[in-house]
Formats: structure tokens, C-alpha cells, sequence
């Protein structure tokens, strides 16, 4: 026997070896799941079609009407956390004693917006609050009815915070509302920009509260959300279907394009009020995050060029515009997914913009008191930061305090374990599970294993060294690598040309999560669109 | 508890003035421990992949290279007398005699490197970084058995100093590290790395004679007392030995040259005289089959250089016909040509190196297919040298960053093309 026919019966022998010992395993698996009185079809380690061993699948669902557009991705990795918010809970609606807005939640706005209320001042939900000297025009409204209290200041006497007191029962502010059928669009910017509903509207490039004196090309909503813990806006949309209408009827009137819906096509139907949605073109989007960003759709539909403007809004957005012209009030409630593995009942309730979230996290021990010993072998106490509570999800919210308040644009609350800790050899054999696309460990093989997160690095800041890791993340005709070395060198052209004018953080969030060498990818693409905003 | 237990580091933890020890004691620090440091500013969660485990897995991929490259000196020694000729005949002898050779280069590649590599971290104050990790375990693997400690120190130097420490440090070089050490000594000491005498170890090809140095010697005692063979010096070689590579058996003679020597068999298994990690295709075959499974390197570049040799292998058979004095080579049946000399090896761990590599997924196709391109050309169209890996890889390693450019390039062309299209 040569070696060659030696080679050729070992492999097929390996590989027939191999089937048999899955299969058997499989068999065995679903035995005793049944046994157990579970669903034997939830268990079994084979894959259960073709195209899931290739790692795709790019079947279309069959609700999806046929002269819809289509997009599915392999590219993007979904990072699955345990403390993901159940519908088991009846969504209750929450309120707090204090409410406030956050200045910093809006990119591009001066460090010391001119605050039109004084403390004491009595204020009605839709009431203007502040605005950012360098655009007068756009004005940020109070969620609720209450009395201003106090302005937060942090570092050069920048606000931090605007603090209300809440009325038991919300007074709204009244408004002469147009008539959406007949107004023009000079006049409606301009009652938008009044209302306090404008901030909803944000644009790309640069991510910033839109330009008030841009038509834009067309506006992108987009109705699902695929970051980590995040919630759908079909909770957030339930009993609102009008209002959702309404809302998408003022969009239309506000640019010459089309207005844009991002549909979820990765699962479940979305809900009605997306489904039967009118006067939008709607694309279905089916992959891994981030398949629910905008800034994805908006490079698949209708793509950012220089000197372009695209506005989007989020559904919340959406709806406020809508409550705004249905009703005649200014109505900031949405559906809040409180998740995280910390959090006892990870659930869903109903809450205003600007919620003091303190009531909420009660149960979660934020502090940790630690007995330990000194250099010179003395006990001491030491309190350690033992969770940190984020505003927004695990990608890319905002790190708030136990007694903190919601974000602007945030519908989610995330509690994440702080994690540092030492690991002997972690870099080598972890014994703290991560979610990871990478195969060198085993959780890559398993990507349907949940985790529970904590905040450690993980490694230490490095060059790159690693190639394509950032673009298997990222659905776009992006290179990230070159687009981050473009921004470092200050090379203002080639910025351009590779495309950082279609990018917001949050979609290269992602790429920061996976990265080998730890990059502050955000940080750096933000410092990138700050140089080319400032240039004009 | 040792090294093992954070306070036993936290109490040896040096002032954070004295810079360069702050620096040894951080890269120390962290081979043991993942350090606690927590993300700040950006996304709140991070992956658990670090640069550390990426190295490592490289190394991983490398350790059945090391084992059979270890035999493999003892083994060639041994066929060089014609005694233990057997594979497994006499392997206490063979290894004994694999890691005195084995281990020298290992262990003056790693502390040259890694001197290196301390003294700019702690004149940067810089973190030390991990890259010369698998440099330190490549240039072992491909430096001869034979190679004089002193070259290969010098080599290392120059590498370090001139490929990667000018460019910036680890991830900023622009040519592969290992093949630049190996590179150098190729144009230096021209004798030391090609011919036929190299890649035997413990002979005294003077006088054509077993030459066993004290090391070796010290286990005789051991071995007969169990009653095992010993090293028994001044033996002469064989006097039909050559020490003929395949590769140089095939310029001269074609496959058929090769074959009367070597059995295909052997040439797979890496009982043959080479570089000390490219002798073992079943090796390298496991470690491939380690960094594709784990996605370390990129499968890309792998099969587009396969599929560059592959193209150039037949293209040579088809024409090599009466092509004068290289017809004998261009006649090697384009499959035999993975069977020989570094090819597989440079394929694995030469030219999948993500530094010196192309960045882009194309450039990488293009990158990949010119290497095998290219290292066809050299190997075979070589009246002096039989070997084309090195330079081939060193050649794309400088294209690399053009590939790239136009690439990216065409993405940026592509957008400017879309407001084109619109006007």
C-alpha cells in the first residue's frame, strides 16, 4: 500500500469516524432532552441544515412581500449576554421624582448650552428647556410637567444635567398645531424646531442632530434594534399605530426623497404598525448586528456622497413626531428594556425621557465592600466599584451612576459587571467566558452560547496587527483599518474617499469589540468626524 | 504561591521611575496575568482575543515542527554513517543529538530578540510587546542544523534592528522579521545556508568524521547503563554520502534525481536534510490544519499561493520540454513541488504573517498568488540557488503596501463614481 491510498483510507476513516460519534451523540442528546420533557428539536450538537455549517443563512422569510427589497448580510457578529429583558413581566409604567436631560447625550453641542428656565420655575411637558448657542433655533423640551430644580455642572462649569421635579400628572404644553395636509415645508421646520421634538431628528454625516437648513435626500427610520440586550420597538409601538403613521406622514414632508423603513427580517413578523406602514419604501435587513444600525441601511439603499444629507430617527422618534400631531402633545414615553445579568427580573417598562433610573437598579449592589490587607499587612476596608450601569447598551452607552438618569435617544438600561480582575494565564486558557466570533476559542465554534458580560479589556492596547478582523464585522464596502489610519495621519481627502462620511460610532462599535489590539475605534472615528465637521 | 499569586508579583512590583525595570517587570507580569484593567470610554464590553493569544496560537501550530525537526538533525546524522537507519532505530541518540542542536538556536534566537525588544520598550516606554514571540520560534525553524551561534546572532540583530525596531516596533514593519535574519545571513555567509554540508550536525566534514562534543558524550554513561546505544566519535561517513537536498538533486536531475535518493514517503514524514521545521510536510500539515481551524492566519493567502504554485508548476511542465539547463527542473511534476525544500512552510507561517501581509482581502488574493508566482520562478529558473521562498515572500512583502493602496483605492474610486453617476 503506498502512502498515498494510506493517506486517502485514514482521512475517509477519521471522517466517517468523526459522523458516527456526532450522530450518535446527537441521538443521545435529544433521548435524554425528551426524557427530561423538553423540546428534543431545541437540543443536539449537528447542525440542522446546509446552511448553517457554512455559517449562513440567507433564506428569505416568507413575509416579506416579493416587491420589497432584501438584504442579507453574513457578516456581523451578535454578542449574546445573559440578562436579556423577558415580555414574561407585564410592561408596567414607571415614573421618578426627578427627571433631567443631558446636554452631553447630543454630539456637536457646546459644553455650555444657554438654559431658558430658572430654578423654581414652574414647567409643562413640551416646554422649551435650553439650547445650543452655536444653533439657536433648536430647542430641547422637557419630557414631563414639574418644577426646574437644579442645573448639574462638571468640568469648566459645562452642564451636565438639567434636574425637574415631576408633577404626579403630566400638564402638557398646548400647541397650535398646522395643518399637516396644507402647511409647506418652510413653515413645519419651523414649528418642529419650536415644538422641541426637532433634537428626535438626527442626520448623517457626523451623526448630529439634523441641519435645519438641509432638505435632505431622503429620511431612513429604521424599526429594529440588533445590538446586544437591545430591545425591538415592536413593545415600544403597541397601541401607537396611528400615531406611527402620523409620524411618518410629517417625515414625508420633510424631504423630497423618500422616507425609508428598515425592517426586521432576521426572525419573528414585526409588528402591524411597521407592516402596514404607508407612503415609505421599506427594505427588509436579515444578519447578525449590525444589521439593525441605520447607518447600515442607509449604505445599502441610498448611500451617503459628499455634500449630501440624510436624516433618520429611531422609532421613539418617530412616534413623538406622530403623538405631537395626533394628539397635540409633546409625549416622550417608551418601552425601556432594564437588562443585565445584575438586574433580579430583567424586564420592559414604560417610561419618560430623562427617567431618574435609581428606583429601578435598587436591587443591584453597585458598591462591593472588601476586607483585605494593606502593603504593611494591616486589614483594611476597601469599596470597589463592583457594577457599572450603563445608559444605552454594552456597545455604546453611556456609563451613568446608581442614581442617573436616561438618555435622550436611550431605550435601554444595561448593568454590566466591572471586571478587574486579575486572571492567572487568562490570556491563554480564560476561565471567564467572553462572546466571541473567534475561533481560537471554543465559544467561536458555539455562537449561540448566552454570557454573562463584565467590563475587563481583556488585553492590552497594541498596533494593529491582526487584517480584516474590523471588516467581518461590518457589512459595508468600508475598510475601516485604512479609513482609522486615514484619520490618524489627518489625511482629510482619503477620509472622505473610504467613506467616513456614512459611518456613525455606533456601527463601528463593533469592530472595537472584536479588535485584537484593543482600538479605541469610536473614539478615533468621532475624533475624525469632529476634524472634518470643523472644516466645513 | 510564587508566581502564581498576584500579591507575590504585587510585592516585587519596582518603582514606576526606574523605567526599563518597570518595563521587565510589566512583560513579566502579564505572561502570568491578564491584566485588570477595565474599558473605558468606549464600548463597555470588549472580545476576549488580545495579541498575546494570537501569537501563541501561531507557536501552538509550530510545536509538531519543533518535535520532528528535532528528530529529524538526529536522524540525518545518523543516515549520513549509515547506521540507525530505521526511523525508529536509536531515537534517544537522534534527540539527544536534535536538541543540542536545536536548542542553542532556540534559546540565542529568543534572548538576542528579546534583549532587543526590552531595550527599545523601556527606551520608548513602551509596554513590551509580544511580536518577537513567534519570530523567536520561526527562526529556529528555518535556519540549518549546523548554523554557527555567532551568525545567528549577528542575523537576529540586524533583523530586529533594521526590520522591525527602525519601523516603529511590532505590527509596523514592513518585511517579515525571520526571513530578513534568514535573508542576511543567505547574502553573507552564502556557504552556511545552501550547498550541501549545512544540514548534518555533529560532523567534522574536514575530515569526514563524527565529531561529538562534550554534551553529547555526558549521556553515554546513561544510555549504557541501560544498556542502549552510544555516540561512538571519529566514525567516518558513508562514502556514497552527499548531503544533496532534494532541491538540488531536482535541478540537476529532475524528480527522477530526487527519487533514487529520497522516497516521496520520507520527503512527507521529514526524514530528509532541509531547513530544521520545513523537512516535516505532516507537520506543517497540522499546523496549517491548526491556524485554518482557529482562522490565525488567513486561508486566503494560503490557497491563493498554492493555487500561484500550482498555475507556475504546470505552466513549467507544459513548456519545460526544451528549456536547456533548467529543462530538468521545469519537468518536476507540478504536486512534487510541495514535497520539497520550504514551500509548504513558507505557505503556512512565511507569508500568512497579518504585518507584512496584504491588509485587504483582495490584496491578499493578488498578494498570495504572486508569491507562489513568483517563489515557482526563482526556485526553478536559479542557476546557483535552488530555493525561491524566502526572497519571493520578501519580494511581496515590499508589494504588499502598493497591492493595498490600489485596492483601496479602487474603493475610494467607487464612491466617487457613485456621485458620478448621478450627475
Amino acid at each position: 500500500m503506498t502512502l498515498s491510498t494510506a493517506l486517502i483510507f485514514s482521512i475517509v476513516f477519521i471522517i466517517f469516524f468523526i459522523f458516527i460519534m456526532g450522530t450518535i451523540a446527537e441521538r443521545m442528546l435529544k433521548i435524554s432532552a425528551k426524557n427530561s420533557g423538553q423540546n428534543p428539536k431545541q437540543y443536539g450538537i449537528l447542525p440542522n441544515d446546509l446552511s448553517s455549517i457554512f455559517g449562513r443563512n440567507i433564506s428569505k422569510p416568507s413575509y416579506i412581500p416579493s416587491n420589497e427589497d432584501f438584504f442579507s448580510f453574513d457578516k456581523g457578529f451578535d454578542i449574546k449576554l445573559m440578562g436579556e429583558a423577558s415580555t414574561e413581566h407585564k410592561i408596567e409604567s414607571v415614573h421618578s421624582a426627578t427627571y433631567a436631560i443631558k446636554p452631553k447625550d447630543f454630539i456637536g453641542m457646546m459644553p455650555i448650552p444657554k438654559v431658558v428656565v430658572e430654578e423654581g420655575d414652574s414647567i409643562k411637558s413640551g416646554d422649551i428647556l435650553f439650547y445650543d448657542k452655536s444653533r439657536p433655533e433648536i430647542k430641547y423640551a422637557a419630557p414631563i410637567s414639574g418644577e426646574m430644580v437644579r442645573i448639574q455642572r462638571g468640568e469648566k462649569r459645562s452642564i451636565n444635567e438639567v434636574v425637574m421635579l415631576a408633577d404626579k400628572d403630566i400638564e402638557y404644553r398646548q400647541y397650535d398645531l398646522p395643518d399637516l395636509n396644507s402647511v409647506n415645508r418652510v413653515d413645519l421646520v419651523t414649528f418642529l424646531l419650536d415644538s422641541g421634538a426637532w433634537p428626535f431628528i438626527r442626520q448623517r454625516p457626523f451623526d448630529i442632530v439634523a441641519d435645519f437648513n438641509v432638505v435632505p435626500k431622503s429620511i431612513f427610520v429604521t424599526t429594529f434594534d440588533s445590538a446586544p440586550l437591545a430591545p425591538g420597538f415592536n413593545l415600544t409601538v403597541q397601541g401607537k399605530e396611528t400615531e406611527f403613521q402620523k409620524g411618518l406622514q410629517v417625515l414625508a414632508k420633510l424631504t423630497n426623497g423618500d422616507v425609508h423603513l428598515g425592517m426586521d427580517a432576521r426572525g419573528e413578523k414585526p409588528a402591524d404598525a411597521f407592516m402596514n406602514a404607508s407612503g415609505v419604501v421599506k427594505h427588509w435587513f436579515k444578519g447578525q448586528h449590525p444589521a439593525g444600525n441605520v447607518g447600515i441601511h442607509i449604505h445599502h439603499v441610498d448611500p451617503i456622497n459628499p455634500g449630501e444629507t440624510v436624516w433618520h430617527l429611531d422609532v421613539h422618534g418617530v412616534l413623538v413626531l406622530g403623538t405631537l400631531f395626533e394628539k397635540g402633545i409633546f409625549d416622550t414615553e417608551r418601552v425601556v428594556a432594564i437588562t443585565g445579568y445584575e438586574i433580579a427580573k430583567p424586564r420592559f417598562v414604560r417610561a419618560h425621557q430623562g427617567i431618574c433610573l435609581e428606583k429601578l437598579v435598587m436591587e443591584v449592589q453597585f458598591q462591593e465592600e472588601r476586607n483585605t490587607t494593606d502593603k504593611e499587612g494591616k486589614p483594611v476596608n476597601i469599596s470597589r466599584k463592583a457594577v457599572r450601569l450603563i445608559s444605552g447598551d454594552p456597545l455604546t452607552g453611556k456609563e451613568i451612576t446608581s442614581t442617573g438618569y436616561l438618555g435622550f435617544f436611550d431605550d435601554q438600561i444595561t448593568t454590566v459587571e466591572e471586571g478587574d480582575y486579575y486572571e492567572l494565564f487568562g490570556w491563554l486558557l480564560p476561565r471567564k467566558g467572553h462572546p466571541t466570533q473567534n475561533r481560537t476559542f471554543p465559544g467561536g465554534f458555539f455562537p449561540s452560547t448566552v454570557y454573562k458580560a463584565d467590563t475587563q479589556q481583556n488585553g492590552e492596547h497594541r498596533a494593529f496587527v491582526v487584517s480584516g478582523e474590523y471588516e467581518s464585522v461590518l457589512p459595508m464596502d468600508i475598510y475601516p483599518q485604512y479609513l482609522l489610519r486615514a484619520i490618524q495621519a489627518y489625511d482629510f481627502e482619503k477620509m472622505e474617499g473610504l467613506g467616513i462620511l456614512e459611518l456613525g460610532e455606533e456601527d463601528v462599535a463593533l469592530c472595537e469589540y472584536v479588535c485584537t489590539s484593543k482600538h479605541p475605534v469610536q473614539k478615533t472615528l468621532r475624533e475624525g468626524l469632529n476634524m472634518l465637521m470643523e472644516q466645513g | 504561591m510564587g508566581p502564581f499569586d498576584v500579591e507575590f508579583w504585587k510585592k516585587l512590583q519596582p518603582p514606576k521611575e526606574k523605567q526599563f525595570l518597570h518595563g521587565l517587570y510589566d512583560g513579566l507580569f502579564t505572561l502570568f496575568f491578564k491584566p485588570n484593567e477595565v474599558t473605558h470610554g468606549g464600548t463597555h464590553i470588549k472580545g476576549p482575543m488580545d495579541l498575546k493569544r494570537l501569537m501563541i496560537h501561531v507557536v501552538l501550530a509550530l510545536t509538531l515542527c519543533y518535535v520532528l525537526g528535532a528528530y529529524n538533525i538526529g536522524h540525518q546524522h545518523f543516515l549520513a554513517l549509515g547506521e540507525h537507519t530505521g526511523i525508529f532505530d536509536a531515537l534517544h541518540l537522534k534527540l539527544v543529538i536534535g536538541l543540542v542542536s536545536l536548542l542553542p538556536i532556540f534559546i540565542v534566537s529568543n534572548l538576542v530578540g528579546l534583549a532587543i525588544e526590552f531595550y527599545f520598550a523601556a527606551k520608548k516606554g513602551h509596554a513590551i510587546e509580544e511580536g518577537y514571540l513567534v519570530t523567536g520560534a520561526l527562526i529556529p525553524l528555518i535556519m540549518p542544523p549546523d548554523i554557527p551561534l555567532w551568525m545567528l546572532t549577528l542575523s537576529i540583530i540586524f533583523a530586529v534592528f533594521l526590520g522591525k525596531e527602525a519601523f516603529g516596533g511590532t505590527g509596523m514593519n514592513v518585511i517579515n522579521i525571520a526571513l530578513l535574519a534568514r535573508a542576511f545571513i543567505f547574502f553573507a555567509y552564502p556557504t552556511e545556508i545552501s550547498g550541501d554540508a549545512p544540514w548534518v550536525a555533529a560532523i567534522d566534514f574536514e575530515n569526514g568524521l563524527t565529531d561529538y562534543s562534550f554534551i553529547h558524550t555526558m549521556f553515554n554513561g546513561f544510555f549504557s547503563w541501560m544498556d542502549w546505544s552510544v555516540f561512538v566519535g571519529g566514525q567516518p561517513l558513508l562514502e556514497s554520502f552527499t548531503g544533496a537536498t532534494p532541491l538540488v538533486l531536482a535541478r540537476t536531475g529532475g524528480w527522477e534525481a530526487v527519487t533514487e535518493v529520497y522516497s516521496p514517503a520520507a520527503m512527507f514524514i521529514g526524514g530528509i536534510p532541509g531547513c530544521i521545521g520545513e523537512t516535516s510536510k505532516l507537520a506543517i500539515l497540522v499546523g496549517i490544519g491548526i491556524l485554518l481551524v482557529t482562522r490565525v492566519a488567513s486561508w486566503r493567502i494560503m490557497f491563493s499561493m498554492a493555487l500561484g504554485v500550482i498555475l507556475t508548476g504546470m505552466l513549467f511542465n507544459a513548456i519545460g520540454a526544451n528549456m536547456g539547463s533548467y529543462s530538468a527542473y521545469m519537468s518536476v511534476p507540478w504536486y512534487n513541488h510541495f514535497l520539497m525544500g520550504g514551500l509548504l512552510f513558507a505557505l503556512a507561517f512565511m507569508a500568512t504573517d497579518p504585518v507584512t501581509a496584504c491588509g485587504t482581502n483582495t490584496g491578499k488574493w493578488i498578494y498570495g498568488f504572486l508569491i507562489g508566482f513568483f517563489g515557482m520562478v526563482i526556485r526553478v529558473m536559479n542557476p546557483a540557488y535552488a530555493e525561491g521562498w524566502m526572497l519571493a515572500i520578501l519580494l511581496m512583502n515590499v508589494f504588499a503596501p502598493t497591492i493595498d493602496f490600489y485596492v483601496v483605492d479602487a474603493n475610494i474610486s467607487r464612491r466617487l463614481k457613485r456621485v458620478k453617476a448621478k450627475v
